[in-house]
């Protein structure tokens, strides 16, 4: 008993209370989002709002198991959470279900799980575990490529479930190797890669070349003109023009047609607003008649008549913008980004080096949930069907993000045991 | 290290930071710069449905109704809500062809295919029965009520006009219109139109991403109620309309008979006419087209307001009046006839046989021609005159005082304002000023450049019936329930002309009828007093023209009656002007043989388009 009231002193209760806050948010405006007038029981289990809300209670229910779990268990464990995972993502592409075009759900009596929901969790605390003992040099190409490795298998795993969303927010742990030291250069590089295709898709490719010239030579000029400098920054053009062009090609090579639409509707090339324009453009007439008040809680025509599809789950941010208007958008952004912070903040305090990386981790993972998602609505990113955390509708990917979270508010109260 | 770690956990930071403003950036140039989100978001659930209100009737005189509405219905298609259905039942039940069905399932998915589109126009409540029945047996269709305009007798085309949906450039025009509006194009439908039509509501729906109805908007908060159209009161008296039809059968040509008291017009008829139910509904357009394409009978152009003839010898009276009004013309002047009156280049303008010398009374009894030429150049060129050209504008002033030259102000649209040529026209013909009152005698016995209308004609026997004074003629007497009078034609018109000129020339019109010129017109019980005209036609046979009013004292009607192309006035115009008296007076005519000889006188070719 004592031991327990321990637990709950020494968790750290912004974070904890955060999640309820959004969690909650999640579930009004899930009932929003499904409320249709002739059935409107808040408690009506055969609803989406009366089944999140036991999804809700039992992620409190894993929430407090996960507290009352020994501190050290989940370092220990953590590369046979991560080899489970990888052995369900591999189980459900034999024996899983089918739906919406993803072959990746496992259904349990009632309930449909998602492995690749969880598998963020096994990375997350593989990489934590990898990069926290001291003997690991992240400066070795071996540690880098293992590292890779533990991102690149279940993300393989996943794509080949044709869940191709999932797999890119593995992609942001890359942030936990920043932070364990890897060199500002290969950070750079790996945040030029994307953010280059991006542009070459989004503008005149001839444009961003003349840009990227001028912005050369405007660097060598400003340097002290070396012929090493001006080699370097002429091999890095070279290779720009390379990749700028391949990237173009790839998309009309490789991507398969949907998944091209996306992208070009989402750089302004295809306006087919019948076809895959029309969520994007349905969910920005939502959330721009929102207004600053918003149309009130229940009120929102374009979320009561149901003209987002998707709105419980990948589009549950356009309710909030369309019911509670530019206040209540800005207000889930601030919880959102407190949230973050609350999580770097302990993180850094943390004396485990398995717990700090595992804070910046969870940050992470959650971090590029919320800027896909809430950018996908905005019209901001290509339409990628992953979760807003804590807010859309759907079980396993509550459970995932609770455990995840709790997981760090363990290790969190943990710090004091170690005293 | 320590300091490379704390900047690397800032950069981590900054990127959330950086992002969630992107966010709020952009919520906010949506949700508070962009207005045009808002109106999207209207756009999607909001259905702006037409209330379109019952039209004003229009009665008769005697309370008989003319025009009504019938409840017909639009067939509507929602292609989104559409299922499978028994495609050729549909088409039987509504009478078209499976490609019909497949062309307009095309166009209204092409429109929108979550919004409803007209699939089939005005149904007929017969055939809206047997779809009643079976709509539920086609998702996605619906029916929708547009009331039809309906005649309730075959005659006053012209008068009554024509409804059809508003064109383009019309909703241009005037806000009030909107696309599928039915508005008057012709006739009373036209110029009462904004009484007419009342006042459309407006509902809004709610409706969903299937277009499925979610209720009203708001409560109905900006719903508007319609409001009926008002009910006019027209003083046509259907009966004697008919009856005017049935004599001019065969014939071109038009009466118009008028209340000389009101102003009211009792009948105008336009020979040949049509069926105005013929321009209702689907046929509408077809058989318009057909109507208008007919150049030989042209059934579609108003004689009565828009046609212009010569008056003829019907224009005697008004020079009767206006000699002595300039104090040229006395009850005992006479004046010799030769047989003619001529004009001094070897050429004259002859008369008929008659005896001489005739007095004023008798001048218009008989009709003389060199009585009238006389009459005209004496006031043209009355002493006090110093050129022709006064004279003959002070005697133009009296004319037009009698309602020539302008429009009357028929509430019909489309009436001409005639002819009575300046001096400006006659300066241009002749020269200036070398034009005498020789030159254009012609006007004097009202043939030449003068041009008449038959409405123009009508309320010139309206004004000798009034001694002097007339009201603009009108179709419309009263409006709404409560019947009030049309104050637009409330005024009294007072004409030049003294009123107790008039005796003289009413004695004579009644000379004419008893033993005169039409005294085969003449009516046994009722006195009344009527003058011959013939018009001048190059074209072909003279016109027939006869203008009346009856009974001499307290007159009840007043009227013309022009026959195209059929010779002398006292031939058709002047016995069915006195048919028409005895029909409105007596209610029955009890002169069959003459009504056969009328009815029976076919003075032109049908053509195929009448031959219904
Ligand atoms: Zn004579």
């Amino acid at each position: 008993m004592r031991e327990q009231r321990g637990i709950f002193q020494h968790i750290d209760w912004w974070v904890a209370i955060l999640f309820l806050v959004l969690v909650i948010l999640g579930w009004i405006n899930i009932y929003a989002a499904v409320y249709d007038e002739n059935h409107s029981s808040i408690l009506d289990m055969d609803a989406r709002y009366g089944k999140q809300m036991i999804w809700i209670l039992a992620s409190l229910l894993l929430a407090m198991v996960i507290l009352l779990i020994d501190g050290k268990f989940f370092s220990q464990f953590a590369y046979l959470f991560y080899g489970i995972c990888i052995l369900l993502l591999i189980a459900v592409i034999f024996s899983g279900r089918e739906i919406s075009g993803s072959k990746s759900w496992f259904q349990v009596g009632g309930i449909a799980l998602q492995p690749a929901e969880f598998a963020k969790i096994g990375a997350a605390l593989a990489v934590a575990k990898y990069l926290g003992n001291l003997d690991v040099d992240i400066g070795k190409t071996r540690t880098l490529l293992t590292l890779a490795g533990i991102l690149l298998l279940p993300m393989i795993l996943v794509i080949l479930q044709h869940d191709a969303g999932s797999a890119i927010v593995f992609v942001s742990l890359i942030f936990v190797f920043y932070r364990a030291g890897m060199s500002d250069k290969l950070m750079l590089l790996l945040v030029a890669i994307p953010l280059l295709a991006v542009l070459a898709l989004g503008m005149n490719k001839y444009i961003l070349l003349v840009v990227m010239f001028v912005s050369g030579t405007v660097y060598f000029l400003s340097t002290r003109r070396k012929i090493k400098t001006l080699l370097t920054i002429i091999a890095i053009f070279i290779a720009s023009v390379v990749y700028v062009f391949s990237v173009d090609y790839g998309v009309n090579k490789f991507l398969e047609p949907h998944q091209r639409t996306r992208i070009n509707v989402l750089f302004g090339k295809d306006i087919d607003l019948k076809g895959a324009g029309y969520n994007v453009n349905q969910s920005l007439i939502a959330i721009g008649s929102g207004g600053f008040w918003g149309k009130g809680f229940l009120q929102g025509t374009q979320t009561k008549y149901n003209f987002v599809p998707e709105q419980s789950t990948d589009f549950i941010f356009c309710t909030v913008g369309e019911e509670w208007g530019f206040q209540g958008s800005f207000l889930v952004i601030a919880l959102f980004v407190t949230l973050f912070f609350r999580i770097i903040f302990l993180a850094e305090r943390q004396r485990s080096k398995f717990s700090r990386l595992y804070g910046y981790g969870v940050a992470s993972i959650l971090f590029l949930h919320f800027a896909i998602n809430i950018g996908m609505t905005l019209g901001l990113v290509p339409v990628i069907g992953i979760p807003l955390p804590f807010f859309s509708y759907g079980g396993s990917s509550l459970w995932a993000f609770t455990i995840l979270l709790f997981i760090f508010i363990r290790q969190d109260s943990y710090r004091y045991e170690l005293l | 290290m320590k300091l490379v770690n704390s900047n690397r956990k800032i950069i981590i930071l900054g990127l959330f930071v950086l992002i969630g403003l992107v966010f709020i950036i952009r919520l906010f140039t949506i949700q508070i710069i962009a207005d045009r989100y808002v109106l999207s978001a209207n756009n999607n659930v909001l259905r702006y449905i037409t209330q379109w209100p019952a039209r004003g009737l229009i009665y008769d005189r005697f309370g008989k109704l003319l025009v009504y509405n019938e409840a017909a219905y639009d067939l509507m298609v929602t292609p989104r809500q559409v299922k499978t259905l028994d495609t050729t039942e549909l088409c039987q039940l509504i009478g078209i062809e499976k490609e019909d069905f497949i062309e307009r399932m095309k166009k209204a998915r092409n429109y929108s295919p979550y919004r409803a589109s007209l699939f089939e126009a005005q149904i007929s409540r017969e055939n809206y029965g047997y779809l009643e029945e079976k709509i539920y047996k086609f998702p996605g269709f619906f029916v929708q009520p547009h009331p039809l305009r309906k005649y309730s007798f075959p005659i006053a085309a012209h008068t009554l006009g024509y409804i059809g949906e508003v064109g383009p450039e019309f909703i241009l025009k005037n806000t009030y219109y909107r696309s599928g509006d039915y508005i008057g194009i012709s006739g009373i439908e036209k110029s009462y139109e904004e009484l007419l039509r009342g006042k459309k509501g407006l509902k809004i729906r709610v409706v969903d991403v299937f277009n499925r109805d979610k209720g009203s908007f708001q409560n109905g908060k900006y719903d508007t109620t319609s409001f009926s159209g008002t009910d006019l009161y027209s003083s046509l008296d259907a009966d004697l309309q008919a009856y005017g039809e049935l004599l001019m059968s065969g014939k071109k040509g038009s009466i118009v008979a008028i209340e000389p008291s009101t102003g009211e017009i009792l009948c105008m008829i336009s020979s040949p006419s049509y069926d105005p139910n013929l321009l209702v509904g689907r046929a509408r357009k077809m058989n318009y087209l057909k109507l208008s394409e007919d150049s030989v009978l042209v059934p579609l152009f108003n004689r009565a307001l828009m046609a212009m003839y010569p008056p003829g010898s019907t224009f005697k009276l008004v020079d009767a009046l206006v000699g002595q009004q300039e104090g040229v013309l006395f009850p005992d002047t006479r004046y010799g006839c030769p047989g003619g009156f001529s004009l001094g280049n070897g050429k004259m303008v002859s008369c008929h046989n008659h005896w001489s010398p005739l007095d004023l009374r008798q001048s218009i009894q008989f009709s003389c021609n060199t009585y009238y030429c006389r009459v005209f150049r004496s006031i043209i060129d009355k002493k006090s005159f110093s050129t022709t050209r006064e004279g003959f504008e002070v005697w133009r002033k009296h004319v037009m005082s009698m309602g020539f030259g302008k429009k009357l102000g028929v509430d019909i649209p489309g009436e001409l304002n005639g002819n009575i040529p300046s001096s400006n026209y006659y300066d241009r013909y002749h020269g200036k000023n070398r034009w005498t009152s020789m030159a254009i005698i012609s006007l004097g016995i009202g043939q030449g450049e003068i041009g008449i209308t038959p409405v123009q004609l009508a309320n010139l026997a309206a004004l000798i019936a009034n001694r002097g004074s007339y009201l603009t003629p009108h179709v419309i007497r009263a409006i709404g329930q409560k019947k009030h009078l049309n104050e637009n034609y409330q005024q009294n018109k007072v004409s030049d002309i003294d009123p107790h000129y008039f005796d003289i020339v009413v004695a004579g019109m009644h000379d004419v009828v008893e033993a005169g010129t039409a005294a085969s017109a003449k009516i046994d019980s009722i006195p009344f007093c009527g003058k011959t005209g013939t018009a001048q036609n190059p074209h072909g046979k003279n016109h027939s023209i006869f203008v009346a009013f009856a009974p001499m004292n307290n007159p009840k009607i007043a009227i013309s009656v022009v026959v195209e192309n059929s010779g002398y006035g006292a031939t058709w115009a002047a016995p069915i002007a006195s048919l028409m008296i005895e029909k409105y007076i007596k209610r029955v005519v009890k002169r069959k043989d003459l009504e056969q000889n009328m009815i029976n006188g076919i003075l032109l070719t049908k053509s195929k388009v009448v031959d219904q």
